[in-house]
């Protein structure tokens, strides 16, 4: 269990301090996108946590997934929910009744299942240690995308063409 | 590194994102929380991909990541046309579909 908490020997010490830091980052600033009360603040503190969620991506070695998370999310997704904002609201700064009369029943919900994942996880791979991150080469994506995996990637463009085609609709002034 | 503390990390950001969607009023923050659950769910998957040393993982967050920018793009569509009806945006008002 202390493995858990302290670097074991023949873990790399720099990796687990940078996971560390960006991790304390990105917990907190999550708990504040759910907990704020202005929902602009909510949307720049939720950039901080897709950008530290490109940055694990970067120390687990998975780069080309990090580039296409900054680009998807931080560029386009985060515009769009600024934009949301926009347009449905016009009042910026602190605003109440952002929760439900029962919000507090999130509280038990969310740590229940939190012990319940804490436990599996760590009864599952209580001290293995991953020891050497080996870079994958971005081509390997590309080989796997184009043949074992063509028919869902057809499918997710046909998701996203229909995704678009169904956002003019419903969006569109008739 | 550890195994777990990647896990353990998705594992907390999916239960703020659960929690998020449980609390919150606000359509528009719902789906912030719904995009933090997604974001926990691939950063497994990358995880997973790294502790198996395979890299069908990062194929499956990316198209985590394509579904994502396709469901965030529908929802605010949805929430733009139902804040043009009805001049608000609050989940607990929508009752009309309730049996």
């Amino acid at each position: 269990m202390t493995a858990l908490i302290l670097a074991a020997d023949n873990v790399n010490v720099a990796q687990n301090i940078a996971f560390g830091i960006i991790a304390t980052v990105m917990i907190f600033a999550a708990f504040s996108v759910v907990t704020t009360k202005n929902v602009v603040h909510a949307a720049l503190y939720l950039v901080v946590v897709l950008a530290g969620v490109a940055a694990q991506y970067i120390l687990a070695a998975a780069e080309f997934v990090a580039v296409s998370q900054v680009m998807v999310y931080i560029g386009a997704v985060m515009v769009l929910f600024l934009f949301g904002i926009m347009l449905t609201r016009a009042q910026i700064g602190k605003e109440e009744g952002l929760n439900n009369t029962g919000w507090q029943l999130g509280i038990p919900v969310a740590l229940l299942l939190f012990g319940l994942m804490a436990y599996v996880i760590v009864d599952t791979y209580e001290d293995q240690v991953i020891t050497e991150v080996t870079p994958f080469a971005t081509e390997g994506i590309a080989d796997r995308v184009l043949s074992p995996f063509l028919v869902p990637f057809l499918a997710i463009s046909f998701i996203l063409l229909a995704a678009a085609i169904g956002a003019i609709v419903l969006a569109r002034k008739d | 590194m550890l195994a777990v503390n990647f896990l353990l990390l998705a594992a907390v950001l999916f239960c703020i994102g659960v929690f998020g969607v449980i609390a919150r009023r606000n359509a528009v923050m719902v789906l912030m929380s719904v995009e933090l659950i997604l974001n926990a769910v691939s950063l497994n998957l990358v995880a997973f991909s790294l502790m198996n040393n395979n890299q069908e993982g990062q194929v499956f967050a990316l198209y985590v990541i394509a579904i994502a920018a396709a469901e965030v793009g529908v929802g605010l569509a949805m929430v733009l046309m139902i804040y043009r009806n009805r001049k608000s945006i609050a989940l607990d008002e929508l009752s009309e579909m309730k049996g």
